[in-house]
This record gives C-alpha cells, structure tokens and sequence, in this order.
C-alpha cells in the first residue's frame, strides 16, 4: 500500500518535469531564455508584499470557482457555463450597487447585498442551464457555452447601454463606484480579508459537504449512475438541479469578489478565465476537494507571475496559461499511463 | 483446428487467475469448460482469443506454437469468441456489423457481404434481416448474428462465452443443433459454462477449473455427481420447495394495459398474496420487462390500475412505490443497480433513508461489515462495487433493500451465477416472504421459475397466461407454454385472466 502511494507520488512528479520540459521547449521555440522567464514569473509571484496580496486576491475567485465545479463534477456535470455565471453574479452585484449607491444604507449594508444578489444572478444562470439540461436534453457543455455568450453580450449591452459613462459609448467599463462600496482593505493591499474569508469558507463548505454528508453522497451517486442512483431512492433530476444551483451560487460570488474587491465596477471581461481556470484546477486535482485550496493558489500564483513577463521581457503573459493547460494535461496522460502500467503487472 | 494450452499462468494483482492450465482440444469436439464464478473461465478464454495475454504458457493451433496478441490476431488464426454479453454495435445494421470487424477497401461491398449473410443465416435456419437495426434484436438473435459474424470472418474455432443466459429455449435449442452442426464439419467449439445441463447435453468433452486450476477433466457419458463434486467440491441439491398459504393482498393490478415500442399488453389482472412469489416466465422480450417496471411506477401504464396495500399508486413515481414498500431490482447490475465507483459503505448509506445532514462513518462502517457479512458478499466495506465479482454484486445488491418491503420485483434476480450463489440469494429471498414480502421475479430459466415460485405467469409476444399454479406445471409444461404452446383457451389480446 505505501510503496504503491510512493509509485503514484513519482507519477506526479513526473508529470511536473514533463510539462515544465514542454514549456520550456515552447519558450524555446518562442525564441525566449527559458531561465529568465522562470525567474521573471517567480520574481512576479515573490518579489514584493504587493505581489503577494495579488496573488491571494487572484486566488480567492479562483477558488470559488473550482470549489462550485468540484459540486458540478461530483454531480456527473461539466459546467462550462460556470464563466456565464460569473458574469452573471457581477452583472447582478453591480447592478444591486447601482440601484441602492445613492439610498441611505449604510455602505457595509450595501455589500453584503450586493453579494447576495451575485450569488442569486449566478445561481440564476446556472440554474438555466440546469434546465436545459433536464427538462430540454441539452447537455450542459453546449448550454453553458451558449449561456457564455449570452452573459457577455448582455453585459456589453450594460456596459455601453443602459449603465454607460455619461457621454461616452465605451466598451471599457461602467463607472467605478465610490470607495464605500469597495470592500475594504486593510493596509493599503489590494487584498480584501473579507474576500479571502470568503473563498477559504466557500472551500471548506465544499469539502465538508462532498466528504461527510448525504447531499455530497447523493450527488456522487447521481454523477456516477443516474439510473441506479434513481432506482436507490435519490431524487436525481432534482440532484442536479442543486449542483448547478450551488455552483453557479459561488460562480456568482466570485462574479461579485471580482467587482467589490478588484475592479470596482463591471467590465466585459469580469470573469477574467476564472471560470475555466476553476475547470482545470479541479480537473488537475482529480476532483478532490482537500487540494483544491493549494493548487488554486499555484494557478492564482502563475496567473500574477505571468504578468511580468510582458513588462520584463517583452513576451506575451500567457506563458502562465501555457504552462497551466500543459501540466493538466500531463498529469491526466500520466495518469492513464500509470494505471495501465500498474494493470498489467 | 487442433488446440494445446500448455501451462497457461495469468496474475491479476494476487489473485492466480489461471494457474497452469494445460488442455488439448482436438478438431470437431466440442468442449465443455465448466466452473463456478471466478474459477478463471473467462480468463482462459481470453486469453485464447486474444484479449489479454498470458504471463507464461504456449498456445499451439494445430502443432504450431503462436502468440495471440489481440481479437483481430485471434481472427486472422481462425480464433472467434463469442462474448457473454455480446460485442455489436447496436445502433448500427446487421449488415454494418458484419463489415466492421472485415479488414478491406475504403468502399466494404455491402451487395456481396448482404448475400453472405443470407446465405449464412439459412444454413443455419436463423432468420436475421441484414438490414435491420441490432439494438431490434434480442440476445439470442444478437448471438446469432455473432455467430455468423465470426464464421464469415473465417472462424474455425468458436468460443461461446455462457451463450445459453437470457436467451429462450427455442433459441437454445437451435444454438445447440448449430454447434453441433459446426463440429461435425471439423470446426472446434468451446463452450463455457456453469449450467451442468446444458454441458451434458451439449459438450463431448468437459474441463472443470475451481479457483484458477484445471480440476479434472471428463467425456461423454458424464457423471453428474462427479462434476458437481469437482465444481464445488461437495454435492449441491436445490432445496426442497415449499409453499407458503398467501395472507393479505399487497400487490392488485386491475386490467394494466402497458405498452412499449414493439408491444402492447393488455388487461393484466391479477392479486399478489402478502410472502407470495410469482414467477413471471417468457421468452426474452415478450413484454416481461415493461410488465414488471409497470408493477413499480418505472413505466407508467396506459390503462388500468396498480394498488399496493390497498393503495392507489397509478401512474405514480417510483420513488412513490418505494414509500410504500415496494423495491425493483434490475437485470443489469453495474448499469441500473450499483454505482461503480462508490464502495460497499456508501451503496448501504445510501439505501438507507438519511437521517440528518451528516453521515455517521461509523454507522455506516458498521451496517456495512454486518450486511457483507449476513449477505456472505466477498469484499470489505471500502471496496467498490465494480471490483466485486458478478456474484457478490448480486449479493450485494439484495443486501441493499430495505427493510421491511411489501414487494419486491425481481429481474433475472439470478442470471450468470453458479448454483451456490443461487441457492443463496433465494434463500435470503425466502426468508424475506416469511416476514410477509411478495416477490414477483422474471426469469429465463425455467427450472428456477419452477422451483421458487407459487404462481406462475407466462408471457408469450405481448399475451399473458393467468396465474398457474406452480405445483401444477412441469417444465416441459412452461416450455411448451413459453413457445406458444397449449395456451389456455384463446389467447388474442384483451384475454382475462
């Protein structure tokens, strides 16, 4: 047993050296010093306290998002929709501030508002694709896709139309709301500790919730067997139901972190990938809750490390997501070369 | 084609799955190869045709040493296996079927292979349409058509993989002619088996492995004593039967009409005694299993009434039956029964009605060591379900219902397992009729429907007998009865009964 665990620890590795191999040959194809872009992303990830604070607050939506496909997966689902959503909850978080930025609430009030409108705006579009699912045989991935689209064109519609800057038809943003509406931060960091008690709480929920409850059983069941799960008494259309409901609930949070905490107003591009990123992360831990704090916060830490590469090196910042997608993949062909090694003995 | 397995090994993990097997088949034989489940059957097979390779030993087909690397090396050495549940393609043509495994051409000619097939299909006297669909087909025809397959393909030995469950008696019987056919014109038949019967009649030559290892080896006449003996180490008799007097109705069904795609069923009446069992007989896809999924809410019917307990529950869900006692356990273990990858532990949490937010491990822990081990299921509490051998997922999917049940209805509660196994499962069954449980089980197998049941129904293309008493019937009784023979007065559509 523990030799076999050693065995699976010397897969991963593996697979690690693999990617970091594969994005040093694209680097090299690119034409760039592999070295020095290595240092120049950790030099992002470690160089100062700022850089630091960014990477938790990168890693707080992302965390709410791989915490809500965590639900999704363990339900049989593949939520691509889950970027839609965190379109959604900003859309309705901002709009919930814009409704109420001028009323007498005091701007704590507003927030906590604001919030739980994100969380319904999200809950609300995955729960659409809950029932296209259903009750329209649509299966999910192409609802959710669908749904994206469908979420940025009408938040481009918001952001030029109806919540426009005064004067301007600018696809760049709606006004930036007051300090008051921002959630707050201590120190003069970019961090918010409410936005990161957040996203820790949002994983921990999660864990405790697939690992120790019926909900989380019932969920596993339906994701693994419908028809047996149905025959076992677990009401299963319902079942998934929940799954898209909760995790378009935390997609809608991170939508509304990402308004409150980072950029104070809603853009286009709000959900900033978080969504997918979510997608692999979970994909990368194999589904298992208790790491998806730390692997999220490796993602985050690559995502704020990249964005020194165009300042430092002239090179584009997506080495990150290079190297994201690459060790994901990695990891899942090791994998099923590890179990078919392991098969044959 | 001559055969030598000699000293065959194959590990899987710990378990010696075959333990140096060394058997010769000469030309024209049919030989049986018997054993109880687990005995390293299939493995042996498998090996032969290809699928997984052993880990030392020599195969040799007519004095040449080969190496089977893959079913398509198998094929090309004239090595054909028929698998238990059989590998087509059901959404796809007969015709495309059998152009699948063929290598050639970018453009297959389809007007030539339609032919072979025809051809094929009347030498043997089966009636297959090469255009129609296969998922139209039933088990016994889906055999049939595999067995054409590999003979077109150029088979000269044939390996039958348990071919006689879940197809009907007719169709058992051309099987055999069909076989016996092939042998006389030199082909090689292995036939693998745990049904005692059918390898009497049947086989030329039998093989039995117990637990990985060749046990011993026989030929025509045999002794049934003896292979039982060698198949299980100790003689085995089926318990005697006895029948319980039927107390209050549980189950009424007044003039159910149900109908699915090709059939349409039609005043079903009957009352089901509480501890009653009611063996639901008929040739696979006679309307057996819309009948029965009807009984529990999975179908809703067209027409009619079902009442459970003096309750009302047309047309209501399943999961309305299950409230009021009444549990379906399906044919397919792993597709509609267990949930592969979720252990033992939490199968019976699950089945459990949940009581709170949280499951209590320990709880669970323990109901799932005290079922394993009433239900005598090999396995831990952490096992997963696919790791479990068909049998002991049998087990384990009895161990899941709940206690008490008013109904419980059965598909094929029995199919693929040794007779240990059977004998097993009926006896929880039973117990379970004493407390009052009524039991109404579809089965092919007629000797089973006979043995356990009080009454008997049987379903013949969409029409339905009354109830016979099952003291009363014999099994070439049911088997005329399960053809179509010597109905009870007339039976068109809209019969009483």
């Amino acid at each position: 047993m523990k030799k076999i665990n050693w065995l699976n620890y010397g897969f991963q590795l593996a697979a690690i050296v693999l990617a970091l191999l594969f994005t040093t040959l694209v680097l090299l194809l690119a034409g760039a010093p592999p070295l020095q872009a290595y240092m120049n992303v950790l030099q992002g990830i470690f160089s100062s306290v700022d850089d630091i604070t960014n990477v938790l607050a990168a890693w707080v939506p992302l965390l709410l998002a791989t915490a809500g496909v965590l639900i999704t997966f363990a339900a049989g689902l593949w939520n691509i929709g889950i970027e839609g959503q965190i379109m959604l909850g900003a859309v309705f978080t901002t709009g919930a501030l814009r409704l109420l930025q001028n009323s007498s609430l005091s701007g704590g009030w507003i927030l906590v508002i604001g919030f739980l409108a994100g969380l319904i705006g999200g809950a609300i579009w995955g729960a659409l694709a809950g029932v296209l699912k259903t009750f329209g045989g649509v299966n999910e991935i192409f609802g959710g896709l669908g749904l994206n689209f469908v979420a940025t064109a009408f938040a481009l519609y918001l952001i030029i139309g109806p919540w426009g800057r005064p004067g301007i038809a600018s696809t760049s943003g709606t006004l930036i709301f007051p300090t008051r509406l921002w959630l707050p931060t201590p120190l003069n960091i970019a961090l918010s500790p409410w936005a990161l008690g957040l996203g820790i709480l949002a994983a921990v929920v999660v864990y405790f919730l697939l690992r120790g409850t019926y909900f989380g059983l019932r969920l596993k069941a339906v994701g693994k067997n419908v028809r047996a799960a149905f025959l076992l008494g677990v009401p299963t259309w319902q079942y998934s139901m929940y799954a898209f409901l909760l995790c378009g609930a935390l997609a809608g949070l991170a939508g509304a972190v990402q308004v409150t905490a980072v950029y104070h107003r809603l853009i286009p591009t709000i959900s900033s990938g978080y969504g997918f990123l979510g997608l692999l992360v979970a994909m990368l831990i194999n589904y298992q809750a208790a790491w998806a704090a730390p692997i999220a916060l490796f993602y985050a830490a690559l995502n704020i490390g990249g964005i020194q590469l165009p300042i430092m090196m002239k090179m584009d910042s997506s080495l990150s997501g290079v190297l994201q997608g690459i060790l994901v993949l990695f990891v899942l062909m090791v994998d099923g070369a590890r179990q078919r090694l392991l098969e044959k003995r | 084609m001559n055969i030598e397995l000699r000293h065959i090994h194959k590990h899987f993990g710990t378990v010696h799955a075959n333990d140096d097997i060394v058997l010769n088949i000469p030309a024209g034989t049919i030989q049986g190869i018997l054993g109880e489940n687990g005995a390293g059957k299939s493995t042996l097979m498998k090996v032969l045709s290809g699928f997984i390779q052993a880990d030392s030993g020599e195969i040799l087909l007519d004095g040449k040493a080969v190496i089977i690397k893959s079913p398509a090396d198998a094929i090309r050495y004239g090595i054909g296996m028929l698998h238990q549940d059989p590998l087509d393609f059901p959404p796809l043509s007969l015709l495309d079927n059998f152009l699948l495994g063929r290598a050639g051409g970018l453009f297959p000619d389809r007007k030539a292979a339609a032919r072979n097939i025809h051809d094929l299909a009347a030498q043997f006297d089966f009636a297959l349409d090469s255009e129609a669909y296969v998922d139209s087909l039933t088990v016994g025809e889906r055999q049939q058509l595999e067995i054409l397959r590999l003979l077109w393909l150029g088979a000269r030995v044939l390996i039958l993989d348990e071919p006689t469950t879940g197809i009907s008696a007719s169709q058992k019987d051309k099987l055999f002619e069909t076989l016996r056919k092939l042998a006389k014109q030199g082909m090689t038949i292995i036939f693998v088996s745990h049904k005692l019967e059918d390898v009497e009649v049947l086989c030329h030559k039998v093989a039995v492995l117990t637990a990985g290892k060749l046990v011993g080896e026989a030929s025509t006449p045999f002794n049934t004593k003896k292979l039982v003996e060698m198949m299980f180490g100790r003689q085995i008799s089926l318990g005697a039967r006895r029948s319980l007097k039927p107390g209050a109705k549980v189950l009424e069904l007044h003039d159910l009409a149900v109908e699915d795609i090709r059939l349409h069923l039609a005043n079903i009446s009957i009352d089901v005694g509480a501890g009653e069992v009611i063996g639901v007989a008929g040739m696979e896809g006679s309307g057996q299993g819309p009948f029965i999924r009807a009984c529990c809410g999975l179908i809703r019917p067209v027409s009619g009434k079902v009442i459970v307990n003096n309750r009302d529950l047309t047309a209501r869900s399943y999961h309305d039956f299950m409230r009021n006692g009444v549990s379906f356990m399906p044919a397919s273990r792993m597709e509609e029964g267990l949930v592969p990858g979720l252990t033992l532990t939490e199968h019976f949490v699950l089945a459990e009605e949940s009581r709170g937010l949280f499951i209590d491990g320990d709880k669970g822990r323990k109901l799932a060591e005290e079922r394993i081990k009433s239900f005598n299921v090999r396995g831990t509490p952490v096992s997963t379900v696919e790791s479990l051998s068909g049998g002991n997922q049998q087990r384990a999917l009895l161990a899941l219902l709940r206690t008490p049940l008013s109904l419980i209805l059965l598909e094929h509660p029995t199919r693929g397992l040794d007779i240990e196994s059977t004998i097993y499962i009926w006896n929880k069954l039973k117990e379970r009729c004493q407390q009052g449980t009524s039991i109404l089980f579809i089965s092919s197998d007629l000797e089973e429907i006979l043995q356990y049941s009080d009454r008997v129904i049987v379903f013949f293309s969409g029409k339905v007998t009354p109830p016979f008493d099952a003291s009363e019937l014999t099994t070439e009784k049911l088997g005329e009865l399960i053809g179509g023979v010597g109905w009870p007065g007339s039976v068109d559509e809209g019969k009483r009964l």
